[in-house]
């Protein structure tokens, strides 16, 4: 199939978006254009499939190539692998439950859903792009829409929230902009294309040096400690869809960028940074449950457990085995989906009590049982019940770290798997405290969720299920793709102390 | 070995139930579900018993050993070269036992759970969380995989949490099930911690493979095990030690106990199936799964187990005897018997007659399951009918509850260890491991059996004799009628059958530490002392309680400090609540927040305001005079070109 | 005589001298848009002539004359907009005025 389908569908439905007249109008599009990319990258999956079952074993399948700025070795090139795919998956899921539960926007909807879309576009192009200029300027367009998102639509102290996040996301994309220039022009072919440039040898004192500019740059974007203070504020602060992309999406680019361009053009230099990587992700991992505990605000409460489940992607990369890797993939899918449920919850729970604070609640499952089931859910998943998407994530992750002997390793594991009895602590306390207990007076009157809100919260449900029932087609979707970056890795032995 | 996967079916069925009842419960079966549950979960019962038929009498049986058999098996995630979760089932004699065990008292439970939750508006709800429980518990059971049942044992710990907190809006439940969850989880890291030592030593997740390469004393497996150490104790010690906290967690063993009382908010049948029965024994059945790899190769976890067992069964007994809630006493009973199952396990060795701690623990958890079971729902009954979970609101309740009384005397007198009650075989078993191997903890057992004699009479006669209270129950004395009718009195008469009768069954035929068929001895000598040991408890109960008096209050007087600090449960709960509140709160969680918000997110907003300051400086450079502008411009252009003409050529 | 390459940039250097000029000198806003197309036509001018004379074969020359034609009208027409915004808002296209909008 022709992947540009998932640059171009998202653009013509933005397009559509513009010309349409009213508000209903908007919604219906939007929601056929995010109904067509879900259909689209379920197409994506199948014919992935078909083909390395017909025994294409070639790094990128469906690649396209075309020439845009040939002097400087700039091209449209795009391709995906099974992470690629795991990740457009998690996008189509995510924006087409983002869509559906922004169906009460009333201010200014074509604008928002337009924003959404361009959005969605943004990711798509980030994640099939195999040119990492091209990859960058995707990246770019998955910013901007965050800021006006936030800065229009948002509640509390929005307009700082909005500065602060696109400012920080800016600051780590110019530094993603350094790294990326120096490694152009210090590799020996000048080129941007992800493919030659990984057949390259990048010269040691240039990883050294691009190497964490790489890395911290795209680690900004998926909350890499101390840089991960635009989380809390933006996503309080951003509508339930914005932080439903913020944390499905966005922070999702930043972890495939470690991957996928630093962690794989530059193995030397993540292997000699890798204690520092996992020095920094287990500190974020601690560090997010502990400040968890202190939030009394849910939206405040998803998002510093999203700095620390995040961790948990950053420490599969700086752990640097296979397994960890493809945990770390799954971490990322399975965070995007759970937490963009977490929050379309929370979005659910503020438009009927109109309090995000978690002790002004209790008793909510006796008027809103589907609400509540959905949270419930959404909170097991997140501290890592079997059978959902989070456990599975986060054993792999500990199963791949714990095949390093070294004792820093362990000890990082360890800490990391510590963490779990925190993130039960925080996830029981504010989800106990909503749904059960007594009802409070002011509540008696609420009502369940709207069809909108069931059919988004079923289908992110079905992508939780999916992985943590049977995460073996996951496994075999992501693994060869996680093979191909170990190829790189295993051979080097610098680093490793 | 016939075609035997007709077994996955035994855990599915109950999943079944759920997955039906939780969906479509509330709108479609409001008032079938009990009876959907429980015709589901007859099919499991009548295919167990089938297995466990064909399993000892036909085919399990090969060279006079009994085989592990593993008739299903899929990988469900791979790690690595060999280390894969696999989804399957292992056959051997004690999962076909707890299967059997699992699935009868889960349908005794459903059962009397038709006429105890009646008129509930959460109804199919509460079956459909018994489905998930007998689902994961069976799941628990049959796993073939140490991962498989990590993740078992965690829906187990979570089926366990939403049944305590059934009754949600009562928020001591609530307190009780966050409570139970997340004890369960800090164990359960143990658990997931001592996984990953033995898998990374062993390379392997299979249980079989693993115990093969763990007890083989030539593997290098072992070897590297072995000399791979950490302060000074060898990781397979570690793994092995840290994989039984997580069985302690879930036991309910000393110190990890304190969410086992707690747990009796839930409703009482499922306090019957969940925190007496079934669930509890997870951690001795996880420690008897890998008992060889503790027994052969690690002698020094093993004892540790033995000790931790019996610590828990003394003190909880002690504080069992000052309780006033009877389901809290039933519930301190049964830590301290599973304490038993557990030093039982601690005081075996590995194969023939010196397995006999390994054949009596798994006898105990036996008959355990059954006369604790019947005592649950026994307390049930007297609770449906008095509505109150307190003793000194209870008294002569004998002649409105006969066959409870009956049913309830047989329990009581089956886990003092009369004879010829269930009970007493069990734990003279347990008691004569003990007596061969390690004198100290025979001795605590014995004090501990003499206790519990005491504290289940105290129980007995505190209930049924002495005066009755009419003012406690005439309240709803229209509304209850009886003892609940025909559901709810089966299941006592059945099981109080089986407390009665399961004794007699040769243990040691079915299950021994090598699987090797072990012949039954009967020491008469040796069990008198129990016995009669178990008898002055009996007198001395029934000396202080049947008729009301104030001895109880004297004697609590004589012993004020030791009374006192077990009714108090020895603080243990303060202890860890001021671990929690006042050094992770607010030692560790609130400077956290404080230096994220103040330290972390001041840089950043430092390095925007610092941003801001500077260009508010450097702004008055604009003077907004274009042509100003332009000659800069021009003046910079030109010396640049001159620049770079004449000297930068 | 036929004219030869300094010819013309002689003349071209002159037209950009008096764009420069007129822009330093004037206060009037469009007239100062008039010197900047003074500027580019005289570089214009540049393109063309060197084009001729330097690679009579390419038109690299020609089309950026093009280029830079089409550029300044897009811009004259942004500058006329400002400009006319600014004579509504102060009544005046005097540059002096539009000082304070500098922050």
């Amino acid at each position: 199939m022709n992947i540009t389908l998932l640059i171009l569908l998202p653009l013509l439905t933005a397009i559509v978006i513009l010309l349409m007249q009213n508000a209903t109008q908007v919604k219906w599009v939007s929601m056929m254009g995010a109904t067509l990319q879900f259909v689209l990258a379920f197409v994506l999956l199948f014919s992935f499939y078909k083909e390395r079952q017909l025994g294409n074993t070639s790094q990128m399948l469906f690649e396209l190539k075309y020439n845009w700025f040939p002097s400087w070795n700039i091209s449209f090139h795009f391709g995906v692998d099974g992470i690629s795919v795991a990740m457009i998956m998690l996008t189509a899921f995510v924006v087409i439950a983002g869509v559906l539960v922004s169906w009460n926007v009333t201010k200014m909807t074509k604008e928002f859903y337009f924003l959404l879309i361009l959005l969605s576009m943004g990711a798509y192009g980030f994640f099939i792009s195999l040119d990492l200029f091209i990859l960058f300027f995707f990246l770019e367009i998955a910013v901007i829409p965050k800021y006006l998102l936030i800065g229009i639509w948002g509640s509390g102290k929005k307009e700082y929230s909005a500065n602060k996040l696109a400012l920080m996301l800016m600051g780590g994309s110019a530094l993603v902009l350094v790294g990326l220039l120096g490694v152009y022009f210090s590799a020996s072919i000048h080129s941007f294309d992800l493919i030659t440039l990984s057949l390259l040898h990048i010269p040691i004192q240039t990883q050294l040096i691009c190497f964490p500019l790489l890395f911290v740059g795209f680690g900004v974007f998926t909350a890499l400690f101390p840089f991960h203070t635009w989380v809390p504020d933006g996503h309080s602060s951003a509508p339930t869809a914005g932080s439903m992309f913020l944390a499905g999406i966005s922070m999702k680019l930043g972890g495939y960028g470690c991957l996928r361009v630093a962690t794989y053009i530059m193995p030397e230099g993540a292997k000699e940074y890798a204690s520092i990587i996992i020095l920094l992700s287990v500190i974020a991992i601690l560090y997010g449950a502990f400040a968890t505990m202190m939030q009394k605000d849910l939206k405040y409460i998803n998002a510093y457990s999203s700095v620390s489940h995040c961790g948990f992607v950053i420490l599969g990369i700086g752990m640097l085995t296979k397994t960890s890797i493809i945990g770390s993939v799954m971490q990322m899918v399975s965070h995007g989906l759970m937490t963009a449920l977490f929050f379309a919850v929370i979005g659910m729970i503020y438009e009927r009590t109109h309090t995000r604070q978690v002790s002004e609640m209790g008793g909510l499952l006796k008027r809103m049982p589907f609400i509540s089931t959905v949270l419930f859910i959404v909170g097991l998943c997140s501290l890592g019940l079997p059978g959902l998407s989070g456990f599975i994530a986060e054993m792999t992750i500990f199963m791949g770290s714990w095949q390093h002997p070294d004792t820093f390793r362990r000890v990082a594991t360890i800490l990391a798997c510590l963490s779990i009895v925190v993130t039960a602590v925080y996830i029981l306390r504010a989800v106990t405290k909503i749904s059960m207990g007594p009802l409070k007076d002011e509540f008696k009157n609420l009502t369940d969720a709207t069809w909108n809100e069931k059919l988004a919260a079923l289908i992110l449900i079905a992508g939780i299920l999916a992985i943590g029932v049977a995460p073996f087609w996951f496994n075999d979707l992501v693994s060869p793709g996680a093979e191909i970056i170990m190829q790189k890795i295993s051979p080097i032995t610098i680093g490793i102390k | 070995m016939p075609n035997v996967t007709y077994i996955a079916l035994i855990p599915l069925l109950p999943l079944a139930a759920f997955l039906i009842l939780g969906i479509f419960g509330r709108k479609y079966f409001k008032n079938t579900s009990g009876i959907i549950a429980t015709a589901l979960l007859l099919i499991s019962t009548l295919l167990a018993v089938y297995t466990a038929y064909g399993y000892f009498f036909e085919y399990g049986k090969v060279d006079g050993i009994y085989q592990k058999l593993i008739p299903l098996k899929y990988t469900w995630l791979q790690f690595s070269e060999g280390v894969s979760i696999d989804m399957g089932i292992i056959i051997d004699p004690i999962s076909v036992m707890m299967l059997v065990v699992v699935t009868f008292i889960s349908l005794m439970v459903h059962i009397y759970s038709l006429g105890y939750m009646k008129g509930d508006d959460r109804f199919p709800t509460y079956y459909a969380f018994l489905g998930l429980f007998t689902f994961s518990m069976l799941g628990l059971i049959i796993s073939s995989n140490i991962f498989q049942i990590y993740i078992f044992w965690e829906l187990v710990g979570v089926s366990s949490f939403l049944l305590i907190g059934y009754y949600y809006d009562k928020p001591s439940a609530v307190a009780a099930c966050k409570k139970a969850f997340i004890v369960t989880r800090f164990a359960d890291v143990g658990f997931l911690i001592g996984i990953l030592i033995l898998s990374f030593y062993s390379n392997t997740l299979d249980f079989n493979k693993l115990i093969e390469r763990l007890t083989t004393p030539e593997s290098n497996e072992l070897k590297n095990a072995v000399a791979a150490s950490f302060l000074g104790i060898s990781a397979l010690t570690w793994g092995l030690v840290l994989v039984f906290i997580g069985g302690a967690g879930k036991s309910a063993m000393f110190p990890l106990h304190i969410w086992l009382p707690d747990a009796m908010e839930g409703p009482t049948p499922v306090s019957a199936l969940i925190h007496a029965a079934t669930m509890v024994v997870a951690g001795v059945f996880l420690v008897a799964r890998l008992f060889p790899v503790f027994s052969i190769s690690s002698p020094n976890a093993l004892s540790l187990v033995g000790y931790v067992g019996a610590i828990s069964a003394l003190i909880a007994a002690v504080i069992a005897c000052t309780q006033t809630d009877i389901k809290r006493v039933l519930a301190y009973s049964t830590m301290s018997q599973i304490g038993y199952m557990m030093f039982a396990l601690g005081v075996s060795k590995y194969g023939g007659e010196d397995g006999l701690g390994y054949t009596a623990s798994m006898f105990h958890l036996f008959t355990h399951a059954i006369f604790k079971a019947l005592l649950f729902l026994g307390a049930g009954a007297v609770i449906h009918y008095i509505h109150s979970n307190e003793m000194k609101d209870m008294g002569g309740l004998r002649k409105y509850l006969p066959i409870t009384h009956i049913t309830f005397l047989i329990a009581c007198l089956a886990i003092s260890g009369v004879p010829p009650f269930a009970g007493f075989f069990s734990k003279e078993e347990i008691l004569l491991a003990a007596y061969q191997n390690n004198k100290t903890i025979y001795w605590v057992a014995l004090i501990t059996s003499g206790l519990t004699s005491f504290y289940m009479f105290r129980l007995y006669f505190s209930i049924f004799w002495g005066r009755t209270r009419p003012s406690s129950f005439k309240r709803d004395c229209d509304e209850v009628k009886g003892e609940g009718g025909f559901v709810m009195m089966l299941p006592l008469v059945l099981l109080a059958f089986g407390a009665a009768t399961a004794g007699f069954i040769p243990f040691g035929h079915f299950i021994s530490s090598d699987r090797i068929t072990l012949e039954n001895k009967f020491h008469l000598m040796f069990s008198i002392s129990p016995v009669a040991l178990g008898l002055t408890g009996i007198i001395i109960a029934m000396w202080m309680y049947k008729k009301e008096n104030n001895k109880p209050e004297k004697f609590a007087a004589m012993s004020s400090g030791l009374y006192k600090a077990a009714y108090h449960k020895f603080y243990i709960d303060e202890i860890y609540i001021f671990i929690t509140q006042k050094i992770i709160f607010n030692l560790i969680a609130r400077p956290t927040a404080w230096f994220d918000k103040n330290i972390v997110d001041g840089m950043i907003n430092a390095t925007g305001e610092g941003t801001k300051e500077i260009s508010e400086k450097i702004k008055t450079f604009q003077s907004g005079k274009i042509q100003q502008y332009a000659i800069c411009f021009l003046v910079g252009l030109i010396s640049l070109a001159l620049l770079f003409i004449y000297v930068w050529k | 005589m036929q004219p030869g390459l300094y010819h013309i940039l002689f003349i071209s250097t002159v037209l950009f001298f008096i764009g420069v000029f007129g822009f330093f000198t004037r206060r009037n806003l469009v007239t100062m848009l008039m010197s900047i197309e003074l500027i580019l036509n005289s570089v214009n001018l540049n393109f063309i002539t060197f084009n001729k004379y330097v690679w009579p074969n390419k038109l690299d020359g020609l089309f950026f004359t093009i280029f830079v034609i089409a550029i300044a009208a897009a811009e004259a027409a942004v500058a006329i907009a400002i400009i006319i915004n600014l004579y509504r808002t102060h009544q005046s296209i005097d540059v002096e005025n539009a000082e304070e909008m500098k922050f």
